[in-house]
């Protein structure tokens, strides 16, 4: 096609592809915190979470002070909540309405669409990071200094990871089905997922397969390096295999009609 | 630009697993400056070819050319010269519709003019609700308008007329007027004969997945009239007149009270049968018509064809 790639170019009226992916991520971050039930799980819920951790003694093993044990619980709960749940949900609607099929055939595309997923997703969570380690810090929240750029690649990657699981039931299940495996799996995975408390607590014959979950993975090595400012290689390689491995299979069986 | 193209969908489980074609060998051409239109039933495969020459789906067998490129998989540059209307909006509901057009328009470097859009579509009316609460017109209505939010050289409209009153209908067709005098390749489906005889100067007419028959609008209207005798007279005069016996070719009835219809016309000896029997019997009708084929006619001949050969 040596003539129609010489042509496009010139005709082109397409923005840059970094300008594109901005709009598109500024567009669904604007739609997630505009909308009410989104807001009630990306915030709401976890502020009750860490309200609950903090004034009971469900963590008082964990760390001498229960905010140090809740916080790092709470963030890793932040990613599920934003980075599954509710994209998963989003998706699979924007999926059932054809959304993903008409923005693919804009300048956008489906590269364009994905990326600006996880651009929303970053930007939700970096707001949930502030408003919930802010009111921790007010809660006299300490964490120790030398995790914390730890705990942000585990976030981040945590985050990639979450997404990616999103993306594949959102593209592979209805929509209902998304809604109700999500929810479903954000209530296990904070309870006994290693989530909200140390994976350790989950029941023994559960114990293998709770080690390999991204959620034990992502919350085991937030409280290591929030608490004690230890860093995970074993929870980076973790949250790493998932998202190739959900990636890999989001591209392969994501439906898009 | 499509040649022979073949479409399969499945496995579907009620052929036990196999899969099911949908469009046998389609093939047809869409110039600038034109509008082109897929007319058929519901069923034939008009959407599939346009999912197909847009790049949504997979063709398994055929070529597809879109402005000289395969639209599957197709660059940000090629898609940014093609504009899409779905059958079924593709629109997020929980948006208003302005900010959803202003974000469209955002990815191309020379949009539309969407407030002109806007106000021509009458779009403003409804600003403030959100696309979900939209009635099937206005959902219509704005989902032309994101089509055309990057001035497309070539614009896919999958049924553009479906649902709409007959003052948005108007203004639509006014609009697809225009951009065809502009230049713009217009590739429309329909399953509305009026539709696509007011707006087409080309129709494909596809059903089962076939191209049954294809050409302007008045090629194939005259080229069915040449093959099918079958032009209609109707007039109207006096009620419950006995009726003469005419040749076999020709049926006259009294279709309700007054009104009379003589089908099968198909020369001027025809009609001098009819004005035998009015000098004869001293009738001066109140009113007289020689319908002229539509393409309705065409599909309809077309259609029995079809079945009469199964």
């Amino acid at each position: 096609m040596p003539t129609s790639t010489q042509a496009a170019p010139a005709a082109a009226n397409a923005q840059g592809t970094l300008r594109r992916i901005l709009l598109q991520g500024r567009y669904e971050t604007l739609g997630m915190i505009s909308n009410g039930e989104q807001l009630v799980v990306a915030v709401v819920l976890p502020l009750m979470a860490l309200f609950g951790l903090v004034f009971t003694d469900l963590l008082k093993d964990v760390a001498a002070n229960p905010i140090d044990a809740a916080a790092p619980g709470v963030l890793a709960l932040c990613v599920v909540s934003t980075a599954f749940t509710g994209q998963g949900i989003a998706t699979g609607f924007d999926r059932r309405y054809g959304v993903l099929r008409f923005l693919s055939t804009t300048p956008l595309g489906r590269a364009g669409l994905i990326y600006g997923k996880v651009m929303a997703v970053l930007a939700v969570l970096f707001l949930q990071v502030l408003v919930i380690g802010g009111t921790a810090l007010l809660l006299g929240w300490r964490p120790a200094p030398a995790g914390i750029g730890w705990a942000l690649a585990l976030l981040v990657l945590g985050a990639a990871a979450f997404t990616a699981l999103g993306l594949l039931v959102a593209g592979t299940v209805r929509p209902e089905a998304t809604l109700a495996i999500t929810n479903l799996a954000w209530v296990l995975l904070a309870a006994v997922g290693g989530i909200l408390f140390p994976s350790t607590r989950a029941p023994d014959y559960l114990q293998p397969i709770v080690d390999l979950l991204p959620s034990a993975a992502l919350g085991d090595s937030l409280r290591a390096a929030l608490i004690t400012g230890t860093g995970s290689v074993s929870g980076i390689l973790i949250l790493l295999a998932w998202t190739l491995i959900a990636g890999f299979a989001a591209t392969r069986w994501f439906k898009w009609n | 630009m499509i040649e022979d193209l073949l479409k399969d969908f499945g496995p579907v489980p009620a052929l036990d697993g196999r899969m099911m074609r949908v469009l046998y060998g389609i093939s047809l051409k869409a110039d600038p400056g034109t509008v082109t239109t897929l007319l058929g039933s519901n069923g034939a495969g008009k959407s599939t070819t346009l999912g197909c020459a847009q790049g949504l789906l997979r063709p398994n067998g055929g070529t597809v050319r879109l402005l000289g490129e395969d639209p599957y998989g197709a660059s940000p540059a090629l898609r940014s010269r093609v504009g899409v209307m779905l059958q079924d909006g593709g629109l997020p509901p929980s948006l208003r519709p302005i900010p959803l057009l202003r974000h469209v328009a955002s990815f191309y470097r020379r949009p539309a003019d969407i407030d002109s859009l806007i106000e021509r579509l009458g779009i403003d009316e409804f600003a403030t609700t959100s696309i979900r609460r939209l009635s099937g017109g206005q959902k219509q209505r704005v989902a032309l308008a994101a089509a055309l939010a990057g001035n497309p050289e070539v614009a896919f409209l999958d049924e553009p007329s479906a649902g709409l009153d007959p003052q948005s209908r108007q203004v639509v067709f006014e609009l697809i007027g225009e951009l065809r005098e502009a230049g713009m390749c217009i590739v429309l489906t329909t399953h509305l004969m009026e539709d696509a005889q007011r707006l087409s100067d080309y129709v494909y007419i596809i059903d089962e997945g076939r191209n049954v028959a294809q050409g302007t609008v008045s090629e194939l209207t005259a080229h069915a009239a040449h093959e099918a005798p079958a032009q209609a007279v109707t007039f109207t005069a006096a009620a419950a007149m006995a009726l003469p016996a005419l040749p076999e070719h020709l049926t006259l009835a009294e279709a309700t009270p007054g009104h009379y219809r003589l089908d099968g016309v198909r020369s001027p000896g025809d009609l001098a049968e009819l004005t035998t029997w009015w000098t004869r019997e001293d009738i001066l009708p109140h009113a007289l018509t020689m319908q002229p084929r539509t393409l309705e006619d065409v599909f309809l001949e077309i259609a029995d064809k079809g079945n009469n050969a199964n």
